[in-house]
């Protein structure tokens, strides 16, 4: 297990509960107390430090090494009923954008995502989650296959942005994002949209568009990374604490903006503390919005979405 | 040590006397692999040692995809006529004769209906065998039929791509078979019928351009060489060497035209796996 700089105070219990344990197995020291102590403080301090998290602290949450990633998600969702589909019929099958049909009871559902790499070498492979035009062109014919059979569509969000190279700019990265976009608003079936991890602006919104949109407590979605942001506007990347804060990309603040429609909970300590949690309760959390929208006809349903988003922006006057 | 030492140079025995194992009780794949035939037909025409997939026709297509090999040809009897009495090295009349006698069959596409893991699956199926799996008027017009009756009885429909392209005894009539062919598949998808094109070695020319890449999904089997224009003619063409992997199954994975390449034994499980999830109805089992 890995630890961010603000969980240290819990690697450190975590390191003395193991070292008691362990003098307890090894001599006839009685330790079943101190180990209860510890147990208890454990447990204190991570409700302490999970329950007052600052913006920046759930960012780091968001790209934590040990989170799961899309296809963890799916695979543990669907089981053996995944079956991957690949390409975009045009140029390249992007490897950041992953994609297929499987199953949650007995429905069937488009799975869209970005995939991120869990070490150096599948990082490289999957491009650090940074999908090109071709990635958001295989996600459009794999939403319009969905929408040809009737399929509901459930798209995972993870990503530090849309890649910004030279040859995605040759193949068009804004038009494939804004394809995508204006085609999420009126495809005719349920899309269900859950941000898993980093949902960093057009990158995210590309498949980002939907129903239902959830996100998970430790994530973030804004228009910039606050890297990015800082870097911009205080001319420094030393300021990502407060453009964290100035931002307002967390899932309640998203929410309380009406941006996005639900907060799913996390375990405490994080997604990928309790990893078979996190999947169940992304899995209902699915189920329960398909249930939402099922019933309504198309021309209701695309009517619905697109009411929805034609509210969003403040403004005076 | 002279026994062993030969005195006279080269093979001296007479071809007649050379004992011969009998063709067919062993096959030879590309690697060198020597595999019993027995045993090839058993591991579904893949040389178990090093994956190869040998090139088969409708007959074993049939046998992999239909449960009990239990299926009805469609349109068994449509046969070439000459129409441009065409000739080069040999009369177009004679080559459909020499190939209906080689092969058994009556032109390069079998079409058929039957049952696949229960339920009911349209499969058409090309020979290579018979010149070079090329496409006429039989094959456009089987094909195109074959697609009516998926339409017709609302049954998907998977056909098996193996062919040289469009066949150039039949010139102009040959291409129009593409736009038919497409023209009955856009019939199919407006239908909302599942359409899956496996593109098996070779997939190549007028099959590429048409039905070959119009797939609900495109699927291929490893090292199948897929592609518009062959091998030889974009290297003759271009002047330059082709990358090792050029339009391999792989390769076209790669660059976004298929949606996966399977092993030959699990075929007709992830046929059926995508038909049942495209059309929202319960998993079947893999045992059938």
């Amino acid at each position: 297990m890995e630890y961010l700089d603000f969980e240290l105070p819990i690697k450190d219990l975590q390191e003395q509960y193991e070292k008691a344990c362990q003098i307890g197995e090894d001599s006839d020291v009685d330790v079943t107390n101190t180990c209860k102590q510890i147990e208890k403080k454990l447990a204190e301090t991570k409700k302490d430090i999970y329950k007052n998290l600052t913006p920046w602290q759930r960012v780091q949450l968001s790209r934590h090494p040990n989170r799961p990633y899309t296809m963890d998600y799916i695979k543990a969702i669907c089981g053996d009923s995944f079956l991957e589909l690949h390409g975009d019929r045009n140029f390249k099958d992007d490897k950041a954008m992953v994609g297929g049909l499987g199953k949650i009871g007995d429905q069937s559902y488009m799975f869209i995502g970005q995939q991120k790499g869990y070490n150096t070498k599948t990082r490289q492979y999957r491009n650090f989650g940074m999908a090109n035009p071709e990635g958001y062109r295989k996600a459009l014919r794999l939403m319009e296959s969905a929408e040809k059979f009737n399929i509901p569509v459930v798209t995972l969000i993870d990503t530090p942005g849309a890649f910004p190279g030279m040859e995605a700019e040759e193949r068009g990265q804004g038009e494939a994002i804004a394809r995508n976009i204006l085609e999420m608003t009126r495809l005719k079936v349920p899309i269900i949209v859950v941000i898993i991890g980093e949902g960093a602006s057009g990158g995210a919104l590309g498949i980002g568009v939907g129903d239902k949109v959830l996100m998970l407590e430790n994530t973030w979605y804004s228009v910039i990374s606050p890297e990015s942001c800082s870097s911009i506007l205080w001319r420094s990347w030393e300021f990502k604490e407060q453009a964290a804060e100035a931002l307002k990309l967390t899932a309640t603040d998203m929410k309380k903006m009406k941006l996005v429609d639900q907060v799913v909970k996390e375990p405490l300590g994080g997604a990928h503390s309790d990893r078979e949690k996190t999947f169940r309760s992304v899995a209902s959390a699915i189920e329960k919005a398909y249930g939402e929208f099922k019933n309504l006809s198309p021309e209701e349903l695309v009517d619905q979405r697109m009411e929805k988003y034609s509210n969003m922006g403040v403004f005076k006057g | 040590m002279s026994w062993f030492k030969r005195t006279k140079k080269g093979i001296q025995t007479p071809t007649e006397e050379k004992k011969d194992v009998p063709r067919g009780l062993w096959y030879k794949s590309p690697t060198g692999k020597i595999v019993d035939a027995d045993e090839l037909e058993n591991n579904f025409y893949v040389s178990p040692e090093d994956g190869y997939h040998v090139r088969i026709g409708s007959k074993e297509y049939f046998q992999i995809l239909f449960d009990d090999n239990k299926f009805k040809e469609l349109d068994k009897n449509l046969e070439s006529k000459d129409p441009l009495k065409f000739e080069d090295k040999k009369k177009y009349t004679d080559r459909l004769k020499d190939a209906q006698k080689k092969t058994g069959l009556k032109d390069a596409v079998r079409t058929a209906v039957g049952k696949s893991m229960g339920n009911d699956l349209v499969v058409a199926c090309m020979d290579f065998s018979f010149i070079g799996g090329s496409m006429g008027s039989v094959v456009g017009e089987k094909i195109a039929r074959a697609a009516d009756y998926s339409l017709k009885n609302k049954i998907p429909f998977l056909l098996i791509s193996k062919s040289g392209g469009a066949r150039m005894m039949e010139a102009a009539l040959s291409l129009m078979q593409l736009a038919k062919t497409s023209a009955k598949l856009a019939r199919l998808a407006d239908a909302k019928i599942p359409y899956i094109s496996l593109c098996t070695d070779p997939t190549t020319g007028g099959t590429t351009a048409s039905f070959a890449m119009l797939g609900d999904i495109n699927i291929s089997e490893p090292g199948a060489l897929i592609g518009f224009a062959g091998p030889r003619v974009v290297k003759d063409t271009t002047g330059k060497d082709l990358p090792e992997g050029f339009q391999s199954a792989e390769f076209v994975l790669d660059h976004g035209f298929l949606d996966f390449i399977t092993h030959r034994k699990d075929l007709k499980q992830k046929i059926n796996l995508y038909l049942d999830l495209v059309q929202n109805q319960p998993l079947r089992e893999k045992t059938a």
